[in-house]
């Protein structure tokens, strides 16, 4: 209770103001919403001038303009500042570790491509960089093989997860099942499972013509090239190197792959569908919108910019997947670019990172022409 | 009154007309309409579609948990393709049992626990800096956050062994960091010939306190998204009633992202769980100290010879089969929990409205 009063002495201070008795009432019983932002100053108040109980009485003024200017003269930091240093605070140790552990990793996996190993030491060696782009020519194969690969699955695995948010946000029976099985793979196809596929499937290639592959099920995925032909042959659309029913086959072939790589994306989108207020698709009912049309002028202007998000992380996702063709040939197993070195690995990482970060670029520069954003800020 | 007694009229005066219209007529009406049909049509293609692809999803789990009970005779069969003409349970059996599968199972539990747990806590922390507050830098700290998402594992894979096993790496480098590791990868040294932090899991725990973790930068990412949704008016009416940022964060912000968080949790969980490339670089191949799950995957052969001695010629399918064996046991935990927390995944994300 004194502090109040002290508090009520303190922002009476300014003379200059006569206010009526009802005002004087007012201010008499404190309100208890103001006094913690007011306390702390209270207590900082100085005792020089501490003014009487009549005096309060006397000059009483409105609050507010009164005691703001005095916590930014008292105080070090103002209310933006002292948000900006909790800011900092909640930041600090991923800031520490970007600054501790990350970067100098980053710089050292860096160096070392420029010296070959990790205990040489002469400064700028492109032995590594030569052996990776001049003298074994299978990296740039590789990368644009596994760039062709991707250049496909990309638009296929964000087609596919919008088409099934879309779906999986309808209402029907059984929806939870649905959705629970679609997510699996996020969490199961991962990891030490995922590399026990990867080997299983290994082994199913190797062995191709063995005991349980006869029929040629296992290996070759869920269809063979020659029934698309045949569903094709109509539409033979060749121009180069670009065949529609090859194509059409390995995407195909891809599917459990699309599938369980569209997990991630699937969450992503059903989450910017729940974001689009109702009264919007409402107001389109009202106006005799098909759900076609509403699905090209709403649904999909108000998803895009999670489309440029799930672009992107698809890009990284894939490129930097395990079973990706130039991974695989990096960590070695197919004997590649002789990267058992730590000189060589971190020369064809590195170059591959700076490709990737292009493609994703290019991925969002194309995006951004379309990406429509609600509001402009 | 009058305008409510007109509507119970004509809404009478419809049912009634409804109502004498012959069922035939109304039948008619309901079910041949282009609506319904199209309807009809949506709805049959949808299920068919959904049921399709939950097929291709489950195939391969299907086709392992089968594989699994196979036999030795089943898998020289050739028409056998997926149900078992002797089904056996040899395979689980030595796994289980000659595999130390419990011991496992325990450690990998406490380790993927605490290290989600870590991550989580950490990752909601960093995310609410850098959603609720604006400062100097944010910008780029958020950059290294999504440098982090972008940059594979695999390219540090080099310089984070080195980084955690040479102690001379922490002499010439001046950084805050070393200061706090130095003295405790000494004290760790002391049984490794004085070098880093081998054979040991703690390398993981630290990178999960500076919030560096396996993808730990989706997560930062998605809690951010999140915590931007979140009305600036709790904050405000917290910090006017006296309550610290600390306290506001704990005590409300955590409370109403339960959902958000629960989704980083499994995802932390599972992918410590299954995780193969950090345990295989700062653990060796045969650690006795430390059983992970991933060392029931990497025992197999050892299985495959134990059961030469019974059979002999065992088809490499049937090593494949085994190694499905272990990953069925490995995954089995995690569809447990998938099964309870699953509502939770959705339900966090629908909640979170990441809008890019």
């Amino acid at each position: 209770m004194k502090k109040i009063n002290e508090n009520q002495n303190k922002i009476t201070l300014n003379p200059t103001t006569v206010v009526s008795e009802e005002h004087n009432v007012y201010l008499a019983t404190p309100s208890k919403v103001e006094k913690p932002v007011v306390a702390p100053i209270a207590q900082e108040a100085p005792i020089e001038e501490a003014p009487t109980e009549e005096k309060a009485k006397q000059t009483t003024q409105p609050v507010e303009p009164a005691y703001t200017p005095y916590v930014s003269k008292k105080k070090g930091l103002s209310l933006n500042g002292k948000k900006a240093l909790s800011g900092w605070l909640f930041c600090l140790p991923f800031v520490l570790g970007v600054i501790g552990i990350y970067l100098p990793m980053v710089i050292k996996s860096i160096e070392v491509s420029f010296r070959g190993s990790f205990g040489s030491d002469d400064y700028l060696n492109f032995d590594a960089y030569k052996l990776v782009f001049i003298d074994d020519g299978r990296f740039t194969t590789t990368v644009m093989d596994a760039m062709g690969e991707l250049v496909l699955q990309i638009p296929a695995i964000v087609i596919f997860s919008l088409f099934m948010a879309i779906i999986l946000n309808q209402k029907m029976t059984g929806r939870t099942f649905f959705r629970a099985v679609f997510f699996l793979p996020v969490i199961l196809s991962t990891g030490i499972i995922d590399a026990i596929d990867t080997k299983m499937n290994l082994g199913a290639v190797t062995e191709s013509g063995g005991v349980d592959n006869n029929t040629g099920e296992e290996a070759g995925g869920f269809i063979s090239a020659l029934d698309v032909d045949m569903l094709l042959s109509n539409v033979k659309i060749k121009i180069g190197e670009f065949d529609l029913a090859e194509m059409v086959v390995s995407l195909i072939n891809d599917i459990f792959k699309i599938v369980s790589r569209s997990g991630v994306q699937m969450l992503i989108f059903l989450s910017g569908l729940q974001s689009i207020s109702p009264s919007i698709y409402e107001s389109c009912q009202m106006e005799g919108a098909t759900a076609w049309e509403t699905f090209w002028k709403i649904t999909l202007p108000m998803i895009s910019p999670m489309i440029l998000v799930n672009a992107i992380y698809t890009v990284v996702d894939l490129f930097t997947a395990a079973d990706n063709l130039v991974m695989q040939g990096l960590a070695g197993y197919g004997g590649l670019f002789g990267s058992k070195n730590p000189g060589n690995f971190s020369a064809g990482i590195w170059v591959y990172i700076l490709l990737v970060l292009v493609v994703i670029v290019i991925v969002a520069l194309i995006m951004k022409t379309v990406v429509f954003y609600q509001r402009k800020d | 009154m009058d305008t409510v007694k007109v509507k119970r009229e004509s809404k009478n005066k419809i049912k009634v007309d409804f109502e004498r219209a012959p069922l035939k007529e109304r039948l008619k009406q309901k079910f041949l309409s282009i609506n319904f049909l199209t309807k009809v049509v949506f709805v049959i293609f949808r299920t068919v579609l959904l049921i399709g692809i939950t097929f291709i999803i489950l195939y391969p789990y299907i086709k392992k948990i089968l594989s699994s009970i196979m036999s030795i005779s089943d898998m020289k069969d050739a028409t056998v393709i997926l149900i078992s003409k002797n089904p056996t349970h040899i395979q689980y059996w030595y796994i289980l049992t000659q595999n130390g599968y419990l011991k496992a199972f325990i450690t990998t539990f406490l380790v993927s626990l605490s290290v989600a747990l870590i991550q989580t806590l950490v990752c909601a922390l960093v995310a609410y800096g850098l959603a609720k507050f604006k400062f100097k830098g944010n910008a780029i700290v958020f950059g290294f956050v999504i440098m982090t998402l972008m940059i594979p594992q695999d390219a540090l894979k080099n310089s984070m062994d080195a980084w955690f096993r040479q102690i001379t790496l922490f002499e010439t480098t001046l950084n805050p960091i070393s200061f706090i590791l130095k003295p405790l990868q000494e004290w760790f040294g002391l049984f490794e010939n004085g070098y880093g932090f081998s054979n040991s899991i703690i390398p993981l725990y630290i990178l999960s306190i500076f919030g560096l973790g396996f993808k730990n930068g989706l997560f930062i990412f998605m809690l951010r998204q999140f915590f931007k949704g979140v009305p600036d008016e709790l904050e405000e009416s917290a910090f006017v009633d006296g309550s610290s940022t600390l306290r506001t964060f704990f005590s409300i912000i955590i409370p109403i992202s339960i959902p958000m968080l629960v989704t980083v949790f499994i995802f932390a969980f599972s992918w410590q769980w299954t995780d193969d490339f950090y345990t295989s670089l700062f653990l060796s191949q045969d650690d006795s100290a430390l059983t992970l799950m991933k060392h029931i995957a990497v025992t197999p052969p050892k299985i495959a010879e134990m059961l030469k001695n019974e059979v002999s010629n065992i088809s490499s399918a049937y090593q494949t089969a085994i190694m499905g064996t272990a990953s069925i046991l490995i995954a089995l935990p995690l569809i447990v929990a998938y099964v309870f927390l699953q509502r939770r995944i959705v339900e966090g994300v629908e909640r979170s409205g990441i809008v890019g």
